[in-house]
Order: structure tokens, then C-alpha cells, then sequence
């Protein structure tokens, strides 16, 4: 199992209730807005705590049975909707930030820029990338922390066409070929029909 | 200027440089603790890190010559302990100018605090980082353009520090006579306008280049910050 999810949260008025457990691959999280998506991926990558429940990724207990690991042990590779990159730090310095020195990484900086298509970036600052580099930044710098998975939360909503087409061939490389469990934040039909394997709906 | 002018300008400048570095890591813990925390009590740290800014310099003084007076109970304590005392001495302008530029410093430093985005602290914990390793590559960077307009700030504070300093450690020319006490003194004594118009020429071109230095510095860095 990727992710076994039960838990309830009540973020002010609303109250957020999700239960699901989904096989490898990516697990798409869909429902209208409001319905607490990006709270839950919150969660699960331990910015915010469940009122109660359990959250395992990987078999693995994250949250629940007394067990709450903190944000930086989780090894989540979390790509913010509004993106996150640190104004004060070029791109390469972006890129670097999760990586670690104990484990070996998925790939080199060099090998993910130009995969992503931003080895020119390097050492640009972020206020001057459109939001598109700035995405597939976000994205590479996710991949290098060697995460044990990914949470994307609307990775290509700020994208045209072309672009959104390009980063969906690569979350299934991600999918396929590293063989990342991810938890996967949209609202377009047509990006679950193209890259989910399991699909949990959200009810408000 | 004379050999005595430079004796002052050079008092001032070491007084006004301690009393600054003295005090920023006390400025930022209180920006740090009043930006990000609210505890019982808040309202009342916040008033009295703004008292020095609204309290008559001289009662500042005064208070200080309370607590740090041979009998005092700092003073007291330094003097039994450690066989030192700030009364009279340069040391002792130092202090008044630091906890005269305090409350300056604190709200330059609190307003870059608190306009780190804390959505970016939270997005270096998920790749990894300790809270220590997020203070240290994030929020302190992010908040150095107001440490840097909060020193030059309680620089020029310091530098321009009158009340507290002569009614603390009074008037004593090569030990507390910084800047604007010789310039007060030469205005009492006949003959002294001269002097009066070297240093208040003195004073300006300090308090400009400070100015002028802070601005270009912050330019550099990019940094959306204004000392004034």
C-alpha cells in the first residue's frame, strides 16, 4: 500500500474527514475546492496535525499510535501549488537545498536540470522565472531531496498547454520509472484520466 | 580640527559601535519573540521595549543610575563580582546609547520578522531541514535587511545620544563627552563656537554618510527595505 489515510481534522468551521488506502502509483485526489485537499497533503507531509486517525505512506506510520514525525523526517517531496522557491537563493541553490548527504539521490542536480528543461536557470534568481520555470524548479527541487514520495497539488495549473503536456509526460516517468508513490492535488478530469491509478474523490 | 575634536569623534564612534553590537542580539531576540509568539505578558514586554522611545531621556538616565550605581543592584552585583563598574566610564555611555537605540532597533528587525513568509519555512522543513537549519538559511537571511536598517538606525540613535548619557555617566571630556555633550559644553563656554561649528559639522557628515552607506547597502542586496 502507498497511502493508508483515516483521519479527521477541523480547520475552523469545516471539518475534514477522509478515509482511503491506495495501491502504487499515483493517487489522485479530486474534489471541488474547499474540500480540504491541500490541507490533507498538508498533513500527510506534517505541516499540520490530524485531530485523530493514522497516516501511513509505504507501510511506514507517519502519523497515529502516538507516532507524529516531524516535517523533515518525512521525506516528502512536496511541490506547492504557490510553488515556494526561496527569493534570496539562486535556482541551483533552490534545486540544492533537500539534498543530503546520507542517502544516495535519485538523480544528480546537472542530470534533473536538464531533464527538466532548466539547466540554463542555474543561476538565475526566482523573481525572474516565469511561472512555468519556476514550476518545473519546485518539481526538481522535490525530485532531489530523495524523497520516499511525492505530493503535487495542482502542479500544472499555472502552465499552458504545451508546457502542462510536457511536465504530465514527466510525472509519469516519476510514476513509472522511479517508482514514487504520489499523492496528487487537481482538479482537471482530463490529468486523472492521464495519471492516476487509484482516484479518491473528496466530497465537501 | 584639533587633536581634541578627534578625541571626541573617536569616543563617540566606539561608543556608538559597542552600544549597537552590544544590543543586536538582544534586539533580535525581543523582534523574534514579539513577532512570531504571543504569551501572557506580550503587551507588557512590547511597552517596555518602547518605553526608552517616549520616557524623557533624562528619567532613562536615571534609571540606569539606579540600577547600575556603585549601590544599586546590578551595579552592585558587577562591582562585588567582577570588581568593575560602568558609572563614569565610557562603558557606561555605551549602555545608555544601547538601551536608548533599543526599541529603534527592535521595529526594524520585528517588521522584516514579520514579513517572512512563514509558507517558505515550512516548505524547508519538508526537504529536510532542522528548525535550527531553517533559522539559519531562511528566516535570517530573509530578515537581514532589517538587522542592517536596525543598526544603522540605533548607530545614528547611538550617535546622537544625549539625556540618558549625561545624566548616567554625567560629563567627564575624554570618558562619556561624546559628540553632542562636547558640543553642548562648548556652547556654555566662552569662545567655544568655533568648536561648536566643527563638530555639529562633524555630527552631519557622520549621520549622512551613515545614511547614504545604509541606503547604497541595501540597493545591493535587493532587498525591498528603507532605513527611513
Amino acid at each position: 500500500m502507498s497511502f493508508e489515510v483515516d483521519l479527521t481534522k477541523r480547520i475552523g468551521e469545516a471539518e475534514i474527514r477522509v478515509a482511503f488506502s491506495s495501491g502504487p502509483g499515483l493517487t489522485a485526489l479530486f474534489g471541488p475546492s474547499g474540500s480540504g485537499k491541500t490541507s490533507l497533503l498538508n498533513m500527510v507531509a506534517g505541516l499540520i496535525s490530524p485531530d485523530e486517525g493514522h497516516i501511513r505512506v509505504a507501510g511506514e506510520t507517519v502519523f497515529g499510535d502516538g507516532v507524529d514525525l516531524p516535517p523533515e523526517h518525512r521525506r516528502a517531496g512536496y511541490v506547492f501549488q504557490d510553488r515556494r522557491l526561496f527569493p534570496h537563493l539562486s535556482v541551483r541553490a533552490n534545486l540544492a537545498y533537500g539534498q543530503r548527504g546520507d542517502t544516495a539521490p535519485l538523480m544528480a542536480l546537472e542530470a534533473a536540470a536538464r531533464l527538466l528543461g532548466i539547466a540554463d536557470l542555474l543561476d538565475r534568481k526566482p523573481a525572474t522565472l516565469s511561472g512555468g520555470e519556476a514550476q518545473r524548479v519546485a518539481i526538481g527541487r522535490a525530485l532531489l531531496s530523495s524523497p520516499r514520495f511525492l505530493l503535487m497539488d495542482e502542479p500544472l495549473v499555472a502552465l499552458d498547454r504545451a508546457r502542462a503536456g510536457e511536465i504530465m509526460g514527466l510525472i509519469e516517468k516519476i510514476r513509472d520509472e522511479m517508482r514514487l508513490p504520489i499523492l496528487y492535488v487537481t482538479h482537471s478530469p482530463a490529468e486523472v484520466e492521464r495519471l492516476a491509478t487509484t482516484v479518491v474523490e473528496i466530497a465537501r | 580640527m584639533t587633536a581634541d575634536d578627534w578625541g571626541i569623534v573617536a569616543l563617540s564612534l566606539k561608543v556608538a559601535i559597542v552600544a549597537v553590537l552590544l544590543i543586536l542580539p538582544v534586539a533580535f531576540a525581543l523582534a523574534w519573540l514579539l513577532a512570531r509568539r504571543r504569551f501572557p505578558g506580550w503587551v507588557l514586554v512590547d511597552a517596555i521595549v518602547h518605553l526608552p522611545l517616549v520616557l524623557p531621556p533624562v528619567v532613562t538616565g536615571w534609571i540606569l543610575l539606579l540600577l547600575f550605581g556603585r549601590t544599586g543592584p546590578i551595579g552592585g552585583w558587577l562591582e562585588r563580582w567582577f570588581g568593575v563598574t560602568v558609572m563614569f566610564r565610557w562603558t557606561g555611555a555605551a549602555l545608555a546609547a544601547a538601551v536608548m537605540a533599543l526599541p529603534l532597533m527592535v521595529r526594524a528587525i520585528r517588521l522584516s520578522i514579520e514579513a517572512i513568509d512563514p509558507r517558505l519555512e515550512a516548505a524547508a522543513r519538508t526537504l529536510g531541514a532542522s528548525k535550527a537549519r531553517v533559522f539559519r538559511t531562511i528566516s535570517l537571511p530573509l530578515a537581514a535587511p532589517g538587522v542592517f536598517a536596525g543598526l544603522v538606525l540605533g548607530f545614528a540613535r547611538s550617535l546622537g545620544e544625549f539625556g540618558a548619557t549625561i545624566s548616567f555617566v554625567s560629563n567627564i571630556p575624554g570618558e562619556t563627552q561624546t559628540l553632542p555633550i562636547a558640543i553642548y559644553a562648548a556652547m556654555q563656554m566662552p569662545g567655544g563656537e568655533a568648536q561648536v561649528v566643527r563638530l555639529a559639522a562633524i555630527s552631519v557628515a557622520l549621520s549622512l554618510a551613515a545614511l547614504i552607506a545604509s541606503e547604497v547597502m541595501i540597493r545591493r542586496t535587493g532587498a525591498r527595505a528603507h532605513v527611513l
